[in-house]
């Protein structure tokens, strides 16, 4: 269930285009280009959030308060409403906060699936800066967007604040299925159904070519085309190594900033200046791609700090995205270290720096490693800052995707929807690195 | 001889509330000092001063007749045990025991051997590959101990090390650890609600109320005079901290 939230959203898109286009598994609904199919396309993505965020809640939860409704005489409906849904609340408030960004933020996937009257804030800006050059307009709206964004981080945060100090998570054992979960399971399944639909749809339109079934969209990759100078192929190796310089900025800025953000200072002063820094490292995880790249371009374009011919350009770029996530797995980590065992290890004679070494760097590093891939994961798909910023001689995949569906034509599509299926492949590859490290990455928003 | 550790007029106040109110105390080399009394007396924090953790206080603190105000946690020559253990979980039992060692960069074969000595003393023979988080309380804290000995510290401050563990298994520990520390000759100073164990393993016992000292003499001696008090004995099932 975690495989959609990864997944490109340029990969996303053209997966629901395929579903609801004219002729497609679901073509006879008639929602190619409209609104429906986006929001089925946001759905898609967000499930997974949910599910981590409020699964890992509810997993934390004592199930004895439940039994001790049930045993006071609350039918199971009862117990479930009465108690446990109350004690959900801050975890749900806090997904549908995330989703709610993520949507806001949703650029790739609107871009590839919307068709005329569909537009959003993020494709306005896109089109006016570069089609109509109208960078004041654009300037507007970037800060419109933030400011919606701002809103919906600061009722996350509080929602988050709650949910910590109202409740002790427990540990305990799994209990096996019921015959009363029947339904729960029934609908479970369906999800997953439906979740692997537009992969499965994806996967087979692949393989058809204009003259029957066959490789030769993948093919076609190797050899010559109008939206590049090399093959495509080669934009599958400037996203392997963008992702890494990007994960490189990443991760070490990340660390540093949970270092500084895991320390609990006494003055007030201290402790609030860090909840200011804490909210400003989280804006990007909001902050439209689309505005970082707009702000990139128009931003660093001129001593001291002209960056535009820079090949790192993109790669900072996807380490400003990324960085909110790194930080998010990370963070927690070194906040749920006892003060105590750093104590400890300074008593038993360890000099400042070989606790930060010995205690919180060795307990961070396999989270720290899993972000690692988490952040690459997000640099491969990467598409809303990229679109303002790639090099014309060398985009990364998902720009050629677009680019590719920009053009006429059926082979045009066919390589489209093959590099699709190659850069969805490269990145749930990753991610099944990351998921082998057995972290629970993704639930700390 | 010098004493171990010999605090002087420790006072400390948290803006405005005062937690320690002149605080005059003494350890001689091996022996074992009872901080005794109920949470809120401030024992957690007279501990901490004297590890070095807590800096906001006044009156001076000294080992071995040199005074240790200012000197880091680190540079203390101290050990300090938990109430949880506070073991590294990514170490298994051996890499936690062979930590002050490789502090003290001691070579791999001296280190092998003095972690099976302090295994063999904890009664934990053989446990050296074992994953922290496979043991019980009970074990952890027996690691725990033999980690803190592997220092060889000049004073070794125990914090409620006993209080997690069930009532069999904290007689049974209590004794095992008064054993330890006489034969190791370790001066320690421990802090606890509970007076059985101070009864079990302190030379001496302080017996702390709201920040002043209100009994301090030989552990006989002390606890015979609470258990004649009026009123004094709902500290034996003071709640813990």
């Amino acid at each position: 269930m975690i495989v959609p939230f990864v997944l490109p959203t340029v990969v996303v898109g053209i997966a629901f285009r395929i579903l609801f286009r004219d002729g497609g598994p679901l073509g006879a609904l008639g929602w190619d280009g409209t609104v429906p199919a986006i929001l089925g396309a946001l759905v898609f993505f967000n499930v997974a959030v949910v599910v981590r965020t409020v699964g890992g809640a509810w997993e934390g939860l004592d199930p004895r308060a439940e039994e001790a409704a049930r045993a006071l005489g609350a039918s199971r409906t009862r117990a479930f409403l009465d108690v446990t849904l109350p004690r959900l609340a801050p975890s749900l408030v806090s997904a549908g906060a995330v989703v709610f960004l993520f949507c806001a933020t949703a650029f790739g996937v609107v871009l590839v699936l919307g068709g005329p009257g569909t537009g959003t804030i993020e494709t306005e800006i896109y089109v006016l800066t570069t089609q109509f050059l109208d960078l004041q307009g654009a300037a507007v709206l970037s800060i419109l967007q933030l400011l919606v964004v701002v809103a919906a981080l600061s009722i996350a945060a509080r929602a988050r604040a709650a949910g910590e100090t109202a409740q002790r998570r427990v540990a305990h054992a799994a209990r096996a299925p019921r015959r009363g979960d029947a339904p729960v399971i029934a609908a479970t399944v369906v999800v997953a159904a439906l979740l692997a639909l537009p992969i499965v749809a994806l996967v087979v339109r692949s393989l058809r070519t204009l003259d029957g079934w066959g490789l030769g969209n993948y093919l076609a990759l190797g050899g010559d085309n109008d939206v590049m100078p090399a093959p495509v192929w080669q934009a599958v190796l400037t996203s392997l190594a963008t992702a890494g310089q990007a994960v490189l900025i990443a991760v070490p800025l990340a660390l540093v900033a949970a270092l500084v953000l895991g320390r609990r200072p006494r003055t007030p002063a201290l402790r609030r200046l860090l909840a200011v820094l804490d909210g400003a490292l989280m804006l990007p995880l909001g902050v439209s791609a689309v505005t970082v790249g707009f702000g990139f371009l128009i931003a660093l374009d001129r001593p001291p700090l002209d960056l535009r011919d820079s090949p790192l350009l993109v790669p900072i770029a996807h380490a400003l995205v990324a960085l909110p996530l790194v930080l998010r797995t990370v963070l927690p980590v070194l906040r749920g270290i006892d003060p105590r065992l750093r104590e400890a290890a300074a008593a038993l004679g360890a000099p400042p720096w070989r606790v930060l070494l010995g205690v919180d760097l060795a307990i961070v590093a396999r989270p720290a490693l899993a972000a690692a891939g988490l952040a690459g994961a997000v640099s491969l798909g990467e598409f809303g800052a990229t679109a303002f910023l790639a090099r014309p001689d060398g985009p990364t995949l998902p720009i050629v995707i677009v680019r590719l569906l920009g053009r006429p034509g059926g082979e045009h599509l066919g390589m489209a929807i093959a590099a699709s299926v190659v850069l969805a492949a490269v990145t749930v590859l990753v991610m099944a690195l990351v998921e082998r490290l057995r972290v629970n990455s993704l639930g700390a928003f | 001889m010098q004493p171990a550790l010999r605090l002087d007029a420790i006072s400390v106040d948290f803006g405005g509330r005062t937690v320690l109110d002149g605080i005059d105390l003494a350890v001689d080399p091996g022996q074992v000092l009872a901080l005794l009394g109920p949470s809120g007396s401030g024992k957690s924090t007279l501990l901490r001063v004297i590890a070095g953790f807590e800096d906001r206080y006044t009156g001076t603190v000294s080992s071995a007749g040199t005074r240790i105000d200012g000197v880091p946690p680190h540079r203390r020559g101290f050990a300090l045990l938990f109430q949880e253990g506070q073991l590294f979980p990514h170490r298994d039992v051996a890499g936690n025991i062979g930590y002050p060692m490789r502090l003290r960069r001691i070579d791999r074969a001296r280190t092998a051997e003095r972690i099976a000595e302090l295994l063999e003393l904890v009664g934990l023979a053989g446990f050296e590959r074992r994953d922290v988080s496979t043991l019980s309380g009970g074990e952890q804290q027996r690691v725990a101990l033999a980690r803190a000995l592997a220092a060889e510290p000049r004073l070794l401050l125990l914090d409620e090390p006993l209080s997690a563990l069930d009532r069999e298994l904290r007689e049974r520990l209590a004794g095992d650890l008064r054993r330890i520390l006489t034969s190791t000759g370790t001066s320690a100073v421990f802090v606890t609600h509970d007076h059985g164990e101070a009864a079990v393993l302190a030379d001496r016992v302080a017996v702390l109320r709201a920040g002043r000292i209100g009994a301090y003499g030989p552990t006989g001696e002390v606890l015979a005079g609470l258990a004649a008090g009026p009123g004094e004995g709902r500290d034996r099932d003071g709640a813990s901290g």
